[in-house]
């Protein structure tokens, strides 16, 4: 069979095409959802633990946090997406979108945390001292001054998390969520020829990665054309 | 106006300041000079609880304030300035919003008004042109001239310097010493650790000589530098003048 049979066959019979690009947005659905969840569980985790280690709070919600991270950390993401669909909403009818969209928000949060926690860490003690000793409080000196300059010294970090987790999310599949590369392999299925499909899916994860890293690479340097004025 | 009594601060086993009494009239500048590690910057961070005493009692204007809360210690905080060696300008902010943010913020002034008020601030530290400015863009000594009018923005009644000039270039000291001559001269009630004797001479109401934790001797500058009295100044004397 020729290339153009068998590109035929693989997409364009049956429109079998739209298993990717269904799966394609399920992907970008997924991964949009998690990235918001991480981020919020990421700041909030990163808060508490780095204001426990400047001014000792929040032990008890410090050991909390450090235990999530251990354990998120810790275990394959495949494995705690299988254990929140099956044993966490095992018995509970919800869509499997939204499993997914918990599991890899939740394991996206301690990356995100850990990452947001070295930013503010590395901001100089002297910064909280000054708003502080201006009257502010923790909150407002957290909020006005360290965040914000933090914030800035990750935020290439953080994309970057965004697209690991873009590529993590190709084990959706383990519980039977069309994503896209399940899409490819619905069809590989269906016709038995496992090259193209699979290649097509390779491709497609390619460019959306690399669309994002141009548009990381472009915030980068706006960024550090800020830091030269 | 601050009055010290037998202010003890440990951190873990070792103790930083022993059993120290001092005692602050409004107006006055008192200088304090020491070796280092003899506690002077925790003396200084003691008076506005950044370091909470270990015992002892600290009260600003009639008010008992080391038992506080930290809720209750924001407010005090507001009315005492305090200048760091390392000038600790907000970086991300222009020099403008790095005097304004906390009036602003804690409901003090409106912007405007805070935006008025920097610009009289700026013209008095004598960097009129510098309001849209990043601190990355000054110079040592302009920063710590900043640092000063951002303190003042908030109409401290007492501002306390901890080595002002000792991050400096020397050829930037003099700018810095200045103004804090001219804030002087205007009346601010001023603690100031530094190693700048001659500002010590000039400007001091009173000089403090503090070594491992206790105030060692305390004088007018004239008897203080003149006729030094506990061995320990007499020899520190010695290797500074
Ligand atoms: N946060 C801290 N934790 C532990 N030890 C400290 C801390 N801050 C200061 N010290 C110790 O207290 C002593 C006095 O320090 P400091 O007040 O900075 O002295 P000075 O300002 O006179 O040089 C030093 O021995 C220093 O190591
Ligand atoms: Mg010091």
């Amino acid at each position: 069979m020729g290339f153009s049979d068998s590109f035929r066959q693989n997409f364009i019979e049956d429109d079998r095409w739209k298993y990717l690009v269904n799966g394609l947005k399920t992907t970008l659905i997924i991964t949009l959802f998690a990235v918001l969840l991480g981020m919020v569980l990421g700041f909030l985790v990163a808060i508490i633990r780095s204001t426990y280690l400047r001014t000792k709070k929040l032990l008890i919600p410090d050991l909390i946090c450090r235990l999530y991270l251990t354990v998120i950390r810790g275990t394959p993401v495949v494995v705690q997406l299988l254990i929140i669909y099956f044993v966490i909403f095992g018995s509970v009818d919800v869509s499997k979108t939204f499993v997914a969209i918990i599991a890899f928000g939740i394991n996206s949060g301690a990356y995100v945390a850990e990452i947001v926690r070295g930013g503010i860490m590395s901001i100089d003690v002297g910064q909280l001292e000054a708003g502080r000793s201006l009257g502010l409080n923790y909150r407002q000196t957290m909020m006005y001054i360290i965040m914000p300059q933090a914030i800035k010294n990750v935020l290439p970090a953080l994309c970057n998390e965004c697209i690991v987790l873009l590529k993590e999310t190709s084990v959706a599949g383990y519980i039977a969520i069309e994503d896209l590369t399940r899409g490819g392999d619905i069809i590989r299925s269906i016709t038995f020829a496992p090259f193209l499909p699979l290649l097509a899916v390779a491709l497609i994860y390619l460019v959306v990665v690399i669309l994002l890293t141009k548009l990381v690479g472009i915030l980068e340097r706006r960024l550090s054309a800020n830091d030269r004025r | 106006m601050i009055d010290v009594k037998g202010l003890t601060k440990k951190f873990n086993r070792t103790v930083v300041l022993r059993n120290i009494d001092a005692h602050i009239e409004k107006g006055e500048k008192v200088v304090i000079i020491g070796p280092s590690g003899s506690g002077k910057s925790t003396f200084l961070r003691c008076l506005n609880l950044m370091e909470r005493p270990t015992s002892g009692s600290i009260r600003f204007d009639g008010q008992e304030i080391t038992g506080l809360r930290e809720r209750e210690i924001d407010p005090i905080r507001q009315r005492m300035g305090m200048v760091f060696q390392h000038f600790n300008l907000f970086p991300h902010l222009t020099i403008q919003r790095n005097i304004t943010l906390a009036p602003v913020k804690l409901g003090l002034m409106t912007q405007e008004a805070a935006d008025k008020k920097a610009k009289e601030l700026l013209e008095r530290v004598g960097l009129p042109d510098k309001a849209k400015a990043y601190p990355a863009q000054l110079s040592g000594g302009q920063k710590q001239r900043i640092a000063i009018a951002r303190a003042l923005a908030m109409n401290p009644e007492v501002m306390l310097f901890d080595e002002p000039t000792s991050a400096l270039d020397p050829e930037m000291v003099g700018e810095v010493l200045s103004l804090m001559k001219q804030l002087a001269d205007d009346g601010m009630t001023m603690v100031v650790v530094t190693h700048e004797m001659g500002f010590a001479k000039e400007v001091a109401s009173r000089v403090l000589f503090m070594a491992d934790g206790q105030i060692l001797e305390e004088n007018a500058p004239r008897q203080f530098f003149g006729n030094p009295k506990n061995p320990r100044l007499r020899e520190f004397l010695s290797k500074v003048l």
